[in-house]
């Protein structure tokens, strides 16, 4: 089947990559990549993917529910996608990408939800990434309407071992008013590869968006996560885990904006490091002038399992109004012995018991989901990667 | 202790023999040095200074755009009259005592302090030790004095903690510096009260560059408190100063600031302290008043199990900036350091808190604690918070917990209920949640600092 992209579109993608050559290379003085291992951007060899590789395993959808190829939804639903396609400014420090993005993506994922309806099911997504120095640039585009409902599972990982490849990936996540959207990436690309991935999530009035991202693969992953908390009641929940290992290399930045009173977010982020591995996670809590009532939190834990790895923690708080209640915690620490005597001496062996309290650890935030399809996929992929170590 | 809001807003005629002019060049450095005799050394290191200050830009990229403000060619960097300074109240001019007098520090030295130096505009005019201190061996006087008769104790750290390439305001202040305080403790010797400096800028457009280097010996114990002031004028006004601690193996060095400036001084201030062996830095910070100050005290644990304490408290009325926060660097094995840092946002106010906190790998043991809490008094006060910590290995245990929070109606209500009126409930309010800190600060100083608050507070209900 041929598709036929609108010239808005076109002209769009054209505009992208004149965008794309104008923005400047992240450098080290930039705040936004303080603590990033910029070698990884090195990519103007790789060529983007001629064709897209993504599995979708749809559900039965209730009526009226749109669910297409992102590429299909172009063509019939020009209009939808056009109203909330990348509309949000990359604030966190990937413009270039995002550009880069916009300028070459072919696939990906529109779903569309009317007011009032509610899939049940969560509608699942893979993008497996193959050939050697390429680019893939999966979309996913979410818009629920008024009180709807509905739960996406994306899947990165790659066709081969040792394929070097780059993936760079956007999520618009559109949460209409009272509606409930959940949006869940589970990242296990091979070690080769590099993730860049921008989740941006717009909520409106007393909506519940979740957006978690699960990190296992990748030799180095970026991903910035953006909540707006644009209407009245809106409510964000962020939520990551991360087990990296080896030489891996995770950047997390995070952006929780509330612009409008009686709102609130809560963020945890955890990671477990293995090996040399290293973290950066970098938040900010931003309070608009007049978004009283706001309600934010911001907690990232790196548990550290071996004494060559390293975690670099920068959360933020700007706050402009004062009817608030934020508040922002870090912490970086290791199993205690006394914890591990206790496993011990109830019979698990010390190596056992490790892994167990580091598998709890991961779980407290994989729980947070309230989704049983969710939270199984997520905790296979974590206790795939486990018994990898 | 007479407190009150214009308490250091008052200024005198100058009289200077020695002014350096307006702007800042190579001559500029020269004149400093050929009026203090310097040691070809000094000159030599000030030299460097002003090399590294010219080529350094400014933090830009993550401080704020008030800093651009600072026109650097219309400060005067040097005024003095002239004279050394004084081993009696009774030589001190007439109308620098009267400074003195007003702020209450001769009244102090009487009362509870072990020593005193009184800075005025670039030199200091009043400097004095309990005679019992003397023959101990302390040494306190000032950085001129010290640098020509103490220069071997001196020399070997001078500019070592804090290199002069550190950042652009070290660079200047190495450039310029002129007065504060050289203080060294001998081995053993546990001081009992604090020693004291004041620093007052009387004269309009003035950069005051004081250069402060505290040297506790082996087990030795020391407490140092300053204060500051200056008039209000209608420009702006630089104070960037250099403070070193060095705390030797076992040593402990308490450093208590309350600042009261006015609010057109720039005050970027670097300050940190060495911790050797099983020794301890603490810095007590107050800051009040300036239009924008940018300090981050900060501790450098380079002998096991040394400990580094940041307490502070910070108040950002409106027009004004509270860029504050700590460095906590840990370079030695089961090194621990704390920060609680507690802000209020009064009006248009802006606190922010800043850190660092730093575990490099191959060490073992080290543990940071950091919290930080704002509190915000009006719908426009503002709070920002931006900690770093980076942390190699898995031996060592950091936690971070900042909270923003408001006064809660509920609170306001409560007590209005019961008759306060609602100035004086937010009053307490605001006490109680600085009130652990203010115990940490000597008994004369937490009185003080009530009360400034207070004031700062007046208003800003209703």
């Amino acid at each position: 089947m041929t598709i036929t992209l609108p010239t808005w579109f076109a002209d769009l993608q054209e505009q992208a990559q004149k965008e794309y050559q104008d923005l400047p290379m992240p450098s080290r003085k930039d705040e936004t990549w303080r603590f990033s291992n910029l070698k990884q951007l090195a990519f103007e060899d790789f060529t983007p993917e001629e064709s897209s590789n993504i599995q979708y395993d749809i559900p039965s959808l209730p009526e009226g529910v749109i669910c297409l190829p992102f590429e299909e939804a172009l063509e019939q639903h020009g209009e939808l996608v056009k109203e909330h396609f990348m509309k949000s400014e990359t604030r966190l420090g990937s413009a270039k990408f995002a550009a880069l993005h916009k300028a070459n993506l072919k696939s990906g994922l529109f779903v569309y939800v009317p007011d009032g309806v509610k899939v049940e099911q969560p509608i699942e997504v893979s993008h497996t990434i193959s050939g050697s120095n390429k680019i893939a640039f999966p979309h996913t585009l979410i818009i629920t309407g008024k009180n709807a409902e509905v739960s996406v599972l994306d899947r990165f990982a790659s066709a081969n071992d040792d394929d070097t490849s780059l993936c760079i990936a956007v999520n618009d996540l559109i949460a209409g008013d009272g509606s409930k959207l959940t949006y869940c990436a589970v990242q296990e690309l091979n070690l080769s590869s590099r993730m860049i991935q921008v989740n941006v999530t717009k909520v409106g009035r007393d909506a519940h968006a979740t957006a978690f991202t699960a990190n296992t693969g990748a030799q180095w992953a970026r991903n910035e996560a953006l909540s707006l908390m644009a209407g009245e009641g809106a409510h964000s929940d962020m939520l990551s885990c991360s087990v990296p290992s080896g030489t891996q290399q995770y950047d997390q930045r995070t952006y929780q904006q509330h612009a409008s009173p009686h709102t609130n977010s809560d963020l945890l982020y955890k990671n477990t490091l293995y090996g040399n591995a290293k973290t950066v996670f970098s938040g900010l809590i931003l309070v608009d002038e007049g978004a009283h009532y706001t309600d934010a939190y911001q907690t990232c834990r790196n548990l550290l399992m071996e004494d060559t790895t390293e975690a670099n923690s920068m959360p933020g708080l700007e706050i402009n109004a004062d009817q608030v209640k934020c508040s922002h915690g870090s912490t970086s620490a290791s199993i205690s012995d006394e914890e591990i005597f206790y496993l011990c001496a109830r019979g698990i062996p010390p190596q056992q018991a490790r892994r167990l309290i580091a598998i709890g650890f991961s779980t407290d935030v994989i729980e947070r989901l309230r989704n049983e399809r969710l939270e199984e996929v997520v905790l296979a992929a974590v206790d795939r990667k486990f018994a990898s170590l | 202790m007479d407190v009150d809001r214009a308490k250091g807003d008052f200024s005198f005629p100058e009289n200077h023999k020695f002014d350096a002019g307006v702007g800042l060049s190579s001559d500029t450095v020269d004149y400093i040095s050929d009026v203090k005799d310097d040691p070809d050394w000094v000159r030599e290191f000030r030299h460097k200074g002003l090399e590294t200050f010219l080529k350094k830009p400014m933090p830009t990229n993550w401080a704020t755009k008030d800093l651009e403000n600072i026109d650097f060619d219309k400060i005067r960097y040097y005024l003095s009259d002239g004279q050394k300074p004084k081993r009696s109240w009774d030589e001190v001019p007439p109308e620098v005592l009267e400074t003195f007098e007003r702020l209450g520090v001769p009244e102090q030295e009487r009362a509870f302090l072990a020593g005193v130096e009184a800075q005025y505009d670039s030199e200091a005019a009043y400097s004095n030790v309990k005679e019992e201190l003397e023959k101990d061996g302390v040494i306190f006087v000032n950085s001129t004095e010290a640098l020509k008769e103490h220069e071997e104790i001196f020399r070997p750290y001078f500019g070592k903690v804090i290199p002069t390439g550190d950042n652009k305001f070290s660079a200047l202040n190495s450039a310029v510096f002129s007065g504060g305080s050289f203080i060294y403790i001998p081995k053993g010797l546990k001081v009992k009260h604090p020693l004291q400096a004041y620093f007052r800028i009387n004269s309009e457009n003035f950069g005051q560059f004081e250069r402060t280097l505290i040297i506790a010996d082996e087990g030795s114990e020391v407490m140092y408190m300053e204060g500051c002031t200056a008039p209000k004028f209608e420009t702006s006004t630089l104070h960037s100063a250099v403070v070193e601690l060095v705390a030797l193996k076992g040593a402990k060095i308490q450093y208590v600031t309350v600042q009261n400036w006015s609010s057109n001084v720039f005050n970027l201030v670097t300050k940190r302290g060495l911790a050797m062996e099983d020794a301890e830095v603490r810095w007590i910070d107050c800051n009040i008043g300036s239009r924008l100050t940018m300090k981050y005290p900060g501790v450098v644990m380079k002998g096991e199990r040394a400990r580094g304490e940041v307490i502070s408290i910070a108040l950002a009325n409106s027009g004004q900036h509270q860029d504050t926060g700590a460095k906590m660097i840990h370079a030695a094995d089961n090194t621990t350091s704390n920060v609680v840092s507690k802000s209020i946002s009064v009006g248009e106010g802006r606190s922010t808190y800043r850190g660092q906190v730093h575990i490099p790998k191959h060490l073992k043991g080290c543990k940071n604690n950091t919290e930080c809490d704002a509190l915000m008094i009006n719908a426009n006060s503002k709070t920002d918070t931006y900690p770093a910590i980076t942390v190699r290995g898995n031996q060592h245990v950091t936690q971070h917990e900042a909270s923003v929070s408001q006064v809660s109606e509920e609170m306001l209500f409560y007590m209005q209920q019961r008759g306060i009126s609602e100035a004086a409930a937010m009053s307490l309010a605001v006490n109680g949640f600085i009130n652990d800190l203010v115990s940490e600060f000597p008994m004369e100083y937490s009185v003080e600092l009530k009360r400034l608050i207070d004031l700062e507070m007046e208003g800003s209900v209703g």
